[in-house]
C-alpha cells in the first residue's frame, strides 16, 4: 500500500512537471527553439517571489499576482530583444545563445543570493493533508498544484483552438512562411508564445518553491522533468505532455521508495527506456504546436 | 573556355595538392612548438609546466566538442559525462591494481565503448532535444557513479596510486602524457578531417540532403565522431585526475565544463581546425585574469558565448579566415590546372 | 496600380530577373507565362515582399514598396497564393481561411463569401486541411488569399498538379474574382486557360520579358519561340518583340 501513495504523489507532481513542460513544448512547436534556460526562468521567477516575501511579508500566494504579470510582459520582451536573433540563424544559435543564458541566470543568481537554499513558506499548508487509509494520504498543496497545473493546461488548449491569437500561433507553428503572406506579425506572434511560456514556467517555478527549497543549480533539474515529461508523453500533443509528467512523476515516486536518492534516477531510466523503445512518446501526437 | 580547341585542351596537366605554403609553415611551426614542449620542464619552472598542463586540457575539451558540434554537427551539452567517466575510469581501474599510467588510455577506450551504445539512444533525438538528452545521459553517469560506495559514493575518492613518486616527477609525468593526449587528439583530427570520413562530415556540414543523394551514410559518420568524442572527453578526464589526484562526482561531471567547451569553440570558431585551439588560448588567459571573482567570471563567459553566437558566429578564426581557405594543416584537396588556374576543392 | 521598374534580382551569383519592368492597372488581369527558370516566382516574391531586388522599384498604387516587409503589403492589399498552395496543414479548413484575415482588411470577402465561391469546400470546413484533395486545397489557398480582400492578388501556378476538369472549374472561379473587380497578377503554365482570362500576357526567359501584348495579338507559334528562346539570338533577346 506504500506503493499506492507513492503513485498517488507522482501522479499530483506529474501535474506540476507538464505544467513546466507546456512552455518549453509551446515555444519548440511555434519558433522551433529549445528554450536551454527554460528551467532557470522558472527558478528566476521563484527568487523574485523570495525577494517580495522577504521585503513586503504577507502570504506567499499572493506572489502570483505580481509574479505572472511580470513574466508575461519580461517573456514578450526576452523573445523580441534576445532569442528573435536566433530565429533565421540556423539551428545552433538558439541552443547556444539559450544556454549561455542559461548559465549567466544560473551564475547571476549565485551572486546575488549565494548557495544557500530558499523555499516559499506557506506555514502549516504545506504539510497539510487528507488521510484516505492508513497509507495513503493526499497532500492538499499538492492537490492544489496539480488542479491548477490541469486548469492551466485546458485553459492553453483552449486559448490555442479557440481564440484568434491562439489560430495565428498554430498556424505559425504549421507553416511559418505561410503565416508571413496571411500578414500575421510573426515578431509579435513569437513573443506571445515566449511570454505564455515565461508565465507557465513561472508559475511552476512558484508551485516548486512552496513545495520543495530551491538552489540557482534547480532550474537545471525542471529542465530536465520538463523535456521528459515531453518526450515520454510525445512530442505534438499537449495532453501527452500531462500524461508524460505523471508517468514521470510516479516513476520518481516508486524510486524514492526503493532508495531516497533513486527518485531521479528512475525517472530517467523510465525516459530512456521509452527513448529506446517507443521514441515518438506514449501518445504520438498530431500536429498541435505543443 | 571560348574559342579553345580540343587540341589546346589535352596538353593541360592537372595537378592535386593537400597542402599549400601555408600548410608547410603551419606543419613546421607546430613540430617546433611540440619539440619545444617536449624537452620544456628540463629548464622550465613548475608555473609552467602547469599552465600548458591546463592548457592541453582544455584544448582537448575543445577539440571534442567542435568535433561534435562544428563538424559532426551535434550540439552536446553533455560532455561532461564522458569527461566524468573518463576520471572515474581512471580511479576505478587504479583501485584494480591498474598503474595510473597505463590506466589513461584504457580509461579513453574504456569509455569510447561505453559510448557506443549510448549513441543509439542519443540519436533519436535531434537538435535542442538531442542537447537536452545528452544532458540527461550525463546526469545519469553522475548518479550511478555517485552511488557506487567503491568509488567514494558522493564524496568522491583520491588517487593514492602515484603518491610514492615526488611531486615534481609526477607533475612532469602528468604534463607530458598531457602533451601525448593533446597532440594526439589533434592528429587524430587532422586525419580523420582528410579522411573519407571528414568529406563527408563536410557534405554533410554543407547540406545533408545533398550528402545522403551521393550515398553517404549519416548516422555511422555521426557514431564515428560522437564516440571520438567521448573518448578525447574522457582523456581530458583523465588528465584532470591526474592533476586534482582525486575526483568528485559534483565536480567531475560539472555541467560548467560544457560552458567552458562552448565558449572556446564558440569563440574561437566552430567548424574550424584552428578555431578550438584559440578558443581554448584565450579562455586560458580569460581564465588566469578573471578566476578570483568566481561566479561573475561565469557570467561572463556565459554572455560572451551569447553575444558570439549571435554576432561573431564564425567566431575569430572565422574572421581570419572567412572562407575557409587558410589552414595552418593539410586538410583540404587543391586542384590546379596548368593553365595557371588554382581552384580549390 | 502596380508599376515595376528596372528590377533586378540576383539568387546568389545567378541572375534571376535581369533588368524587367511591368506596369498593371487596376481592374486588369496579367498572366505571366515562361518555362520554367525564366524568373515568374523570383518576380512574384518581388511583389509579394519574400524578397528584395538587387536593383530596381517596385511601385504598389504610387507608393514605393521596394523594401516594405510581406506583412506591411498585405495591409496594403496585395496577397499571393503560393505555389504548392502552403496551406496549414494541421488547422481545419475554416482555421486556414480565418488566418487569412488576419491582416484585418476590411471588404466583401468573408466565409460565407468564400464559402460561395467554392461550395465544395463549405462541407469540409472543419477537416484538417491536409485531408484535403489536391483541387480542394488550391480552394482553400485562394480562398484564404481572398480573405485578406485584396485589391490585387497573385496567383503562383494554381494549376500545377491539378486534374484538367478541376482546372477548368478553378478558372470559372477565377474569372468570377476578376469580375469582382479584384486585379490579378497570375504565373501560369497552363497556356490555354491563362489566355481565356488575361487581359494581358507577358512571356519571360531568362529573367527578362520577351513578348508582351493582348492575348488576341500573340499567336501560338510566335509565343512557343518566345516560351523556348529559339530564333532568337543573344542580343535580340535583350529588347522585346510587339
Amino acid at each position: 500500500m506504500i506503493w499506492a501513495n507513492a503513485v498517488v504523489q507522482g501522479i499530483l507532481l506529474g501535474g506540476l512537471y507538464a505544467l513546466f513542460a507546456c512552455g518549453l513544448s509551446l515555444m519548440f512547436g511555434v519558433m522551433r527553439i529549445v528554450n536551454l534556460a527554460h528551467g532557470d526562468l522558472g527558478v528566476l521567477a521563484a527568487y523574485f517571489a523570495v525577494v517580495l516575501v522577504n521585503n513586503f511579508g504577507g502570504n506567499p500566494l499572493w506572489s502570483f499576482a505580481t509574479v505572472i504579470p511580470v513574466a508575461l510582459i519580461f517573456g514578450y520582451f526576452l523573445q523580441r530583444w534576445l532569442l528573435d536573433h536566433t530565429v533565421n540563424s540556423g539551428e545552433f544559435s538558439p541552443i547556444l545563445v539559450t544556454f549561455g543564458l542559461s548559465i549567466v541566470i544560473e551564475n547571476l543568481l549565485q551572486v546575488r543570493f549565494g548557495a544557500n537554499s530558499q523555499y516559499l513558506n506557506l506555514g502549516n499548508f504545506t504539510y497539510a493533508s487528507w488521510h484516505i487509509n492508513r497509507f495513503v494520504y493526499v497532500g492538499k498543496l499538492s492537490l492544489v498544484i496539480f488542479a491548477v497545473a490541469v486548469v492551466i493546461l485546458a485553459g492553453l488548449q483552449l486559448f490555442l483552438a479557440r481564440t484568434r491569437q491562439g489560430r495565428l500561433l498554430r498556424a505559425t507553428a504549421d507553416n511559418p512562411r505561410a503565416a508571413a503572406l496571411c500578414g500575421v506579425n510573426a515578431k509579435h506572434t513569437r513573443a506571445v508564445a515566449t511570454s505564455i511560456a515565461m508565465a507557465t514556467v513561472a508559475t511552476g517555478g512558484l508551485f516548486f518553491a512552496m513545495t520543495t527549497s530551491f538552489v540557482p543549480p534547480s532550474g537545471s533539474s525542471y529542465l530536465i522533468f520538463a523535456f521528459e515529461s515531453v518526450i515520454i508523453g510525445g512530442l505534438g500533443n499537449l495532453w501527452g505532455t500531462l500524461i508524460g509528467g505523471i508517468v514521470l512523476g510516479v516513476s520518481q515516486g516508486l524510486g524514492n521508495q526503493f532508495n531516497p536518492a533513486d527518485g531521479i534516477l528512475f525517472g530517467n531510466i523510465v525516459f530512456l527506456m521509452i527513448l529506446a523503445f517507443r521514441p515518438q512518446g506514449l501518445l504520438a501526437g498530431a500536429g498541435a504546436p505543443t | 573556355m571560348p574559342g579553345e580547341t580540343a587540341a589546346t585542351r589535352t596538353s593541360s596537366e592537372i595537378v592535386i595538392r593537400r597542402g599549400t605554403r601555408g600548410t608547410v609553415t603551419g606543419l613546421g611551426l607546430s613540430v617546433g612548438v611540440i619539440l619545444f614542449l617536449i624537452f620544456a620542464p628540463l629548464f622550465a619552472g613548475s608555473g609552467f609546466v602547469y599552465d600548458v598542463t591546463q592548457l592541453s586540457i582544455l584544448i582537448v575539451m575543445a577539440v571534442s566538442w567542435n568535433l561534435l558540434a562544428g563538424y559532426g554537427g551535434m550540439i552536446s551539452i553533455g560532455q561532461q559525462g564522458y569527461i566524468g567517466l573518463g576520471s572515474f575510469a581512471v580511479l576505478a581501474l587504479s583501485l584494480n591494481g591498474v598503474l595510473a599510467w597505463y590506466a589513461v588510455p584504457l580509461a579513453m577506450v574504456i569509455v569510447g565503448l561505453i559510448s557506443l551504445p549510448v549513441s543509439y539512444l542519443a540519436f533519436r533525438l535531434r537538435g535542442g532535444y538531442f542537447a537536452i538528452g545528452t544532458w540527461v545521459i550525463a546526469s545519469v553517469f553522475q548518479i550511478l557513479i555517485s552511488q557506487n560506495k567503491s568509488l567514494g559514493a558522493g564524496s568522491g575518492l583520491v588517487l593514492t596510486d602515484l603518491n610514492n613518486i615526488s611531486p615534481v616527477l609526477r607533475n612532469h609525468i602528468v604534463y607530458w602524457f598531457a602533451l601525448g593526449i593533446g597532440v594526439i587528439t589533434l592528429v587524430t583530427t587532422a586525419f580523420l578531417l582528410r579522411s573519407r570520413v571528414g568529406l563527408a562530415l563536410m557534405a554533410v556540414r554543407d547540406g545533408e540532403i545533398a550528402a545522403r543523394a551521393t550515398g553517404v551514410n549519416i548516422v555511422r559518420t555521426k557514431r564515428i565522431v560522437y564516440v571520438l568524442a567521448a573518448a578525447m572527453g574522457a582523456g581530458a578526464g583523465a588528465l584532470l585526475i591526474l592533476t586534482n589526484l582525486e575526483a568528485q562526482p559534483a565536480a567531475s561531471f560539472n555541467v560548467q565544463y560544457t560552458a567552458y567547451m562552448i565558449f572556446m569553440v564558440v569563440v574561437g570558431g566552430m567548424g574550424t581546425f584552428e578555431g578550438p585551439i584559440i578558443g581554448a588560448i584565450l579562455f586560458f588567459v580569460l581564465q588566469q585574469s578573471l578566476n578570483s571573482y568566481g561566479a561573475w567570471y561565469l557570467v561572463l563567459l556565459g554572455a560572451t558565448a551569447i553575444a558570439a553566437a549571435i554576432w561573431l558566429r564564425r567566431g575569430i578564426w572565422g574572421v581570419v579566415d572567412p572562407g575557409h581557405h587558410r589552414s595552418l594543416v593539410p586538410l583540404r584537396h587543391r586542384v590546379s590546372v596548368k593553365d595557371g588556374y588554382e581552384r580549390e576543392g | 496600380m502596380l508599376k515595376i521598374e528596372g528590377v533586378t534580382a540576383h539568387y546568389g551569383q545567378l541572375i534571376a530577373l535581369d533588368e524587367m519592368s511591368l506596369e498593371l492597372g487596376a481592374g486588369q488581369t496579367l498572366a505571366v507565362v515562361g518555362a520554367n527558370g525564366a524568373g515568374k516566382s523570383t518576380l512574384l516574391s518581388l511583389i509579394s515582399g519574400e524578397k528584395r531586388p538587387t536593383r530596381g522599384r517596385v511601385f504598389f498604387e504610387e507608393q514605393d514598396i521596394t523594401n516594405e516587409r510581406t506583412s506591411q503589403r498585405v495591409r496594403r492589399g496585395i496577397s499571393l497564393v503560393p505555389e504548392g498552395r502552403q496551406l496549414f496543414g494541421s488547422l481545419t479548413v475554416e482555421d486556414n481561411l480565418l488566418t487569412g484575415a488576419a491582416a484585418k482588411r476590411k471588404g466583401e470577402w468573408d466565409l460565407n463569401a468564400v464559402y460561395e465561391l467554392f461550395p465544395l469546400i463549405r462541407d469540409k470546413r472543419s477537416r484538417q486541411a491536409e485531408s484535403l484533395s489536391g483541387g480542394e486545397q488550391q480552394a482553400v489557398a485562394i480562398g484564404r488569399a481572398l480573405m485578406a480582400n485584396p485589391s490585387l492578388l497573385l496567383l503562383d501556378e494554381v494549376s500545377l498538379g491539378l486534374a484538367p476538369v478541376i482546372i477548368q472549374d478553378l478558372y470559372v472561379r477565377l474569372h468570377r474574382i476578376a469580375a469582382e473587380g479584384t486585379t490579378l497578377l497570375l504565373v501560369e503554365q497552363n497556356i490555354s486557360e491563362a489566355f481565356s482570362l488575361a487581359s494581358q500576357i507577358v512571356c519571360l526567359l531568362e529573367g527578362r520579358v520577351i513578348l508582351r501584348g493582348a492575348p488576341s495579338d500573340i499567336d501560338m507559334g510566335t509565343l512557343r519561340d518566345a516560351y523556348f528562346g529559339s530564333g532568337y539570338s543573344g542580343s535580340q533577346q535583350k529588347g522585346e518583340t510587339k
